[in-house]
């Protein structure tokens, strides 16, 4: 596709990312503050690349242990189980409701790993200054957007279980270890969505069509 | 200094530089280049909002001061409240998990609401308190961590998971967690913070002069 006009930066203006009022901004102005909000003016956000790089590796070294930890033990007069977020969802499948099977895999197992994996790609396709796929590149930024919040789900439900099913001697559930890895993962892969600019994906575009 | 510009608005995904033009009521301006939607032309955007806020609220309170289910099991059972299932997570050396629970699911909705009711208050009789701005930004900053609707869907999944083998006691704050998802997002719809920014530009031409 092709760039269909001039970008604010381009011309020297500059969008505050609080209050939206575009002002015009000296290139090398770094203290420029918004005239109406008082928010400090970036023409793109400072060091987006780098801070999103950063999270996305700790998301990635602790997205290891989120997946081989225990994320709950379960203990009732007549069993007691050790579960893994994939086990526990294993065993949603097998003894339970495999429609709420369906929906902790997604929250819980799809949308972290896509996450990585489509934050690593438009990483590396900025980096390299592709023009490719802007549409698809720009959807799956959105998609991330959007659904990274309902990986927090397993969170939530280790919480309620823990504190509920406190009856003893009859059954209890402790929180494991996974849990800490798993909530970090889910915290560090929001913060790196939050610091990736989208408007790099199309500066190669702009700059093609306004050279 | 920054020297602003009355009619130019640039897209906040691909920064288009665009002219603004007035909107038909309940409509929305969308980008021609990547079609992020721009702003909004809302009706009575304030009085709604004022009063799903203040609904939200007040089902806040309820939905944390009740119990959300309770169990039983021959006999023996355990009811817990929101507050307490972070606070027992917390004895079991699970702070960090407890307190991401406790940021996500009662202090960011609780703080987001507290802001929304200190811009709508004066708003609806057509002034701002100070600090508005700041306040417009601590809300842009906090909005993805309060995640009510996802407390919701835990709330489902660990029914669902418990009901095999307890009898399951309904409480009031789960209907009150439903109700406040639903009216959460209708805030989230009916909030136009261009409204607040036009206010702002009033008030600020008028103490400029
Ligand atoms: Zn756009």
């Amino acid at each position: 596709m092709e760039w269909p006009g001039r970008s604010a930066a381009g011309q020297g203006f500059c969008a505050c990312h609080v209050c939206g009022l575009v002002s015009r901004l000296e290139q090398d102005d770094l203290a420029a503050r918004c005239p109406r909000c008082n928010t400090r003016l970036h023409f793109r956000r400072p060091d987006s690349l780098h801070r999103c790089w950063a999270f996305l590796i700790a998301a990635y070294i602790l997205y290891i242990p989120a997946n081989l930890m225990i994320m709950m033990e379960t203990g009732t007069l007549i069993s007691y189980r050790k579960d893994t977020i994939l086990s526990g969802v294993i065993h949603l499948w097998h003894n339970g409701n495999p429609g709420i099977a369906v929906i902790v895999f997604i929250a819980s197992i799809l949308v972290p790993l896509f996450k990585l994996v489509v934050l690593t790609l438009l990483l590396v396709s900025v980096r390299r200054g592709s023009t490719w796929g802007i549409k698809h590149r720009i959807l799956l930024y959105r998609i991330v957007e959007l659904v990274g919040r309902w990986s927090m789900l397993d969170i939530f439900v280790v919480t309620l279980l823990a504190a509920l099913v406190q009856i003893q001697s009859f059954a209890t559930v402790r929180a494991g270890s996974g849990a800490i890895a798993f909530g970090a993962v889910v915290v560090l892969t929001m913060f790196a969505a939050m610091e990736f600019d989208p408007r790099l994906m199309w500066d190669p575009l702009r700059k093609e069509r306004e050279l | 200094m920054p020297e602003p510009h009355k009619t130019l608005i640039a897209c906040h995904e691909c920064d288009l530089l665009l002219r603004e033009i007035p909107l038909p009521q309940g409509k929305a301006a969308c980008c021609c280049c990547c079609g992020a939607t721009l702003y909004r032309n809302l009706p009575d955007s304030i009085n709604r909002s004022l009063a799903l806020t203040v609904a939200a609220a007040i089902l806040y309170l309820i939905a944390n001061s009740f119990p959300i289910l309770g169990i039983n099991l021959q006999g023996n059972g355990n009811a817990v409240t929101l507050l307490q299932a972070v606070h027992d997570l917390w004895n079991q050396d699970m702070p960090l998990v407890s307190s991401l629970t406790f940021i996500t699911a009662i202090l960011v909705p609780a703080l987001e609401l507290c802001l929304m009711l200190y811009l709508l208050l004066p708003l609806y009789r057509g002034h701002l308190l100070p600090g508005t701005s700041q306040v417009m930004r601590l809300l842009q900053t906090i909005k993805p961590w309060g995640m009510v609707e996802v407390f919701m869907l835990g709330i489902l999944v660990s029914l669902v998971k418990l009901v095999q083998d307890f009898k399951i006691i309904p409480g009031v704050a789960l209907w009150s967690f439903g109700g406040l998802t639903l009216l959460l997002a209708a805030l989230a719809s009916s909030f136009n913070p261009r409204d607040v920014w036009m206010h702002l530009d009033i008030k600020q031409r008028r103490e400029g002069l």
